[in-house]
C-alpha cells in the first residue's frame, strides 16, 4: 500500500495534474521571496567594509550560481533514475532542467564577471572556478544539442542521459576548485562545515534570495515539465480532459 | 532457442578476458594499417597546426618559446578528436559493435581496448611528434622528456574522454561539431595540467606535479569512461 | 531627493551592480514567459492532435466498414 503514491509518480496524468496544481505555491512564494530579498538586500543591510555597495551583486550572483550546479544536479540524478530505471518521467524532468539551467549559468557567469571587474580588477580570469563554470555551460549547451540532433525521443532521452551522468564530475570540481586551489575565487563562506564567515545582517537576504530562486526553478519546471509530458504522450486518453478547455 | 545462451556462456569460457582484448586491440591496429593514409592524417594535422602559429603569431623564436606550451597542446587535442569520429563508426554501421555487445565478453572491456588501439595510433605518435614541433617552436632541447612524458600522459586521458564523445554521438550523422562540443569542455582540465606541465618543461623547472595531475587524471578516465562508453554504446545499439 | 540619488549610485559601483539585477531579472522573466509559452503551444498541438484524429476516425469509419467485408 505504502508504494501506491511511488507508483503514480511513474504515471504522467498524475504528475500532470499534481504539478498543475503546485506550481503556484512554489511560484507565488518565490515572488514574494524576491521581492523581500530586493528590498533586505538593496535597501536594508548595511554597506560592507571591504567592498563597499559593490558587494550587493553577491545577492543575485550566489544564488545563480548556486542554482546553476543545484539545476544541472537536479538533471543528471533524474536522468540516471530514467537510465537505471527505465521511468519515462524523469526523462521528461531532465529534459526541463536543461534550459532552465543554462540561462542562469548563463546568468552566473556574467554577474559573476561584473563583480569580479571592479573587485579583482579583470573581467574574467581563467581560474579553475571560474573555467569550471564555463564548462557547465558547454555542458548543457551540449546536452541540449545532443537531444535535438537525435530523432527518436526514446533514444535521445537515453543518451543524454549518458551525457548528463557523465558531466556530473564537473559538480564536485566546481564546488571543491577554491578550495582545493589558489583561486582567485573567494572560498565558501556558507556551504562549508562549521559556522558561515558571513555576517547576519548579510546572511538573511542571501538567504532569502536563495529560497526565492529555488522556488522560481521548481515552478518554472513543473510549467515545462508539463508541456513535456503533454509533448510526448500523444495518444492518451486523458489529455482531451485536460486540453478541452 | 537457448542455444544462443549456450555458445555464449561457452565463449566465455573459452575466449579469456586477456584474449578478447588482445584480439579486439589486433584487429583495430590490423585495420587502421590498411589504411595507411588514414593513419597518418592526424600527425599531419598536428604538423600543420602547429605551423601555422609561427606564420600567424610572428617567427621570432623568443616569442614563440612562450606559447610553445599552448600551441602544441591545442594542435594536439585538436588532431586527436580528428580520429575520434572514426574510433566506432565501421564497426557500428557493419554490426562488429552488436557482436560486442551480444558477446558476453565485458563490453566496456572490449571498448576499452579499442580505445588503446587509439591511443597507439594517435596518442601515442603525437606525443613522439611534439617534441619536434616544439624545437621548431624555439623550445629548448632540454624539454623534450618533459614534453613527450606530459603529452604521453595527457593524450591516453584524451583518447579516454573523446571515446566517451565518440560513442554517444554515434547515432548523430555528420557528428562533428556536435562531438566536439561534447568532448572538449571534459577535455579542458587535460588541456590546463598538460600545457602547465609543457611549460615548466620549457623553463627548466620541475614538472611533477602537473605530470602528476594527469597522470591521476588518466586513472580516472581509464576506471570510468569505458563503463560510460559501453553505456553510451548500448544506447545507440537498442 | 539625495538619498535616491545615492542609492543608484550603489556607492560607485552602479555601473556593474545595475546591469547585473537586470540581467538577472530579464533571465528569471524569460524564464517564466518562454515556460508558459510552450506550455500553451502545447496544449494548442495536443487539441489539435485529438481534433485531427477525432476527424479521420470519423471520415475512416466507413471506409473501414466497407473494407471488413
Amino acid at each position: 500500500m505504502a508504494w501506491t503514491w511511488f507508483h503514480r509518480l511513474g504515471s504522467p496524468p498524475y504528475i500532470y495534474n499534481l504539478a498543475a496544481r503546485l506550481t503556484p505555491w512554489f511560484a507565488w512564494p518565490a515572488a514574494l521571496l524576491m521581492l523581500a530579498g530586493l528590498v533586505d538586500g538593496l535597501v536594508l543591510s548595511p554597506t560592507d567594509y571591504q567592498q563597499g555597495d559593490g558587494f550587493r551583486m553577491m545577492y543575485v550572483h550566489v544564488p545563480t550560481a548556486y542554482l546553476s550546479i543545484m539545476i544541472y544536479t537536479t538533471m543528471a540524478i533524474s536522468a540516471a533514475v530514467g537510465l537505471i530505471w527505465r521511468i519515462k518521467i524523469a526523462h521528461a524532468v531532465a529534459a526541463s532542467c536543461a534550459p532552465i539551467g543554462a540561462s542562469i549559468t548563463l546568468c552566473a557567469l556574467v554577474t559573476g564577471s561584473l563583480w569580479g571587474a571592479p573587485m579583482w580588477g579583470t573581467y574574467w580570469e581563467w581560474d579553475p572556478r571560474l573555467t569550471s563554470e564555463l564548462i557547465l555551460l558547454f555542458l548543457y549547451l551540449g546536452y541540449m544539442g545532443l537531444r535535438s540532433a537525435t530523432e527518436d525521443v526514446q533514444r535521445a532521452d537515453r543518451i543524454s542521459a549518458v551525457l548528463a551522468v557523465v558531466g556530473i564530475v564537473n559538480v564536485p570540481i566546481i564546488h571543491f576548485s577554491v578550495v582545493w586551489w589558489n583561486s582567485l575565487h573567494q572560498a565558501p563562506s556558507l556551504m562549508r562545515l562549521g559556522k558561515p564567515t558571513i555576517a547576519v545582517s548579510m546572511l538573511i537576504p542571501l538567504l532569502l534570495m536563495l529560497l526565492a530562486f529555488t522556488l522560481f526553478f521548481a515552478a518554472v519546471l513543473l510549467v515545462r515539465l508539463r508541456a513535456e509530458i503533454l509533448s510526448r504522450e500523444r495518444s492518451a486518453s486523458w489529455i482531451r480532459e485536460v486540453v478541452t478547455p | 532457442m537457448n542455444d544462443g545462451g549456450i555458445e555464449r556462456a561457452q565463449a566465455k569460457v573459452l575466449t579469456s578476458v586477456w584474449a578478447a582484448a588482445g584480439l579486439t586491440l589486433a584487429r583495430d591496429l590490423r585495420l587502421a594499417f590498411r589504411k595507411r593514409g588514414q593513419l597518418v592524417q592526424p600527425l599531419v594535422f598536428f604538423a600543420i597546426v602547429t605551423t601555422l602559429f609561427p606564420l600567424a603569431i610572428s617567427p621570432e623564436l623568443s616569442r614563440l618559446r612562450d606559447v610553445a606550451p599552448g600551441v602544441l597542446w591545442v594542435a594536439a587535442l585538436l588532431s586527436s578528436q580528428l580520429a575520434l569520429e572514426f574510433l566506432f563508426r565501421d564497426d557500428a554501421q557493419d554490426g562488429t559493435l552488436e557482436q560486442y555487445a551480444l558477446s558476453g565478453q565485458s563490453l566496456s572491456w572490449l571498448l576499452f581496448a579499442k580505445t588503446g588501439a587509439h591511443w597507439l595510433l594517435t596518442g601515442l605518435p603525437l606525443a613522439l611528434m611534439a617534441p619536434l614541433a616544439g624545437l621548431s617552436l624555439g623550445v629548448p632541447v632540454a624539454a623534450v622528456p618533459g614534453i613527450v612524458a606530459s603529452v604521453a600522459v595527457g593524450s591516453v586521458a584524451l583518447s579516454l574522454i573523446g571515446s566517451m564523445g565518440a560513442a554517444i554521438t554515434l547515432g548523430v550523422k555528420r557528428s562533428g561539431a556536435l562531438l566536439s562540443l561534447l568532448t572538449l569542455p571534459l577535455a579542458m582540465p587535460v588541456l590546463i595540467f598538460g600545457a602547465r606541465a609543457t611549460e615548466l618543461a620549457v623553463k627548466g623547472e620541475s614538472y611533477g606535479a602537473p605530470l602528476e595531475l594527469l597522470g591521476a587524471l588518466a586513472v580516472l578516465g581509464i576506471t570510468l569512461a569505458p563503463l560510460a562508453t559501453a553505456a553510451a554504446v548500448r544506447v545507440n545499439l537498442e | 531627493m539625495k538619498a535616491l540619488s545615492d542609492f543608484f549610485d550603489m556607492g560607485g559601483y552602479a555601473g556593474y551592480l545595475w546591469p547585473s539585477y537586470i540581467l538577472t531579472f530579464a533571465v528569471v522573466v524569460l524564464n517564466v514567459v518562454w515556460a508558459r509559452r510552450l506550455l500553451a503551444r502545447s496544449r494548442e498541438e495536443a487539441r489539435r492532435r485529438l481534433a485531427m484524429r477525432a476527424g479521420t476516425e470519423a471520415g475512416a469509419a466507413p471506409t473501414r466498414a466497407g473494407e471488413a467485408t
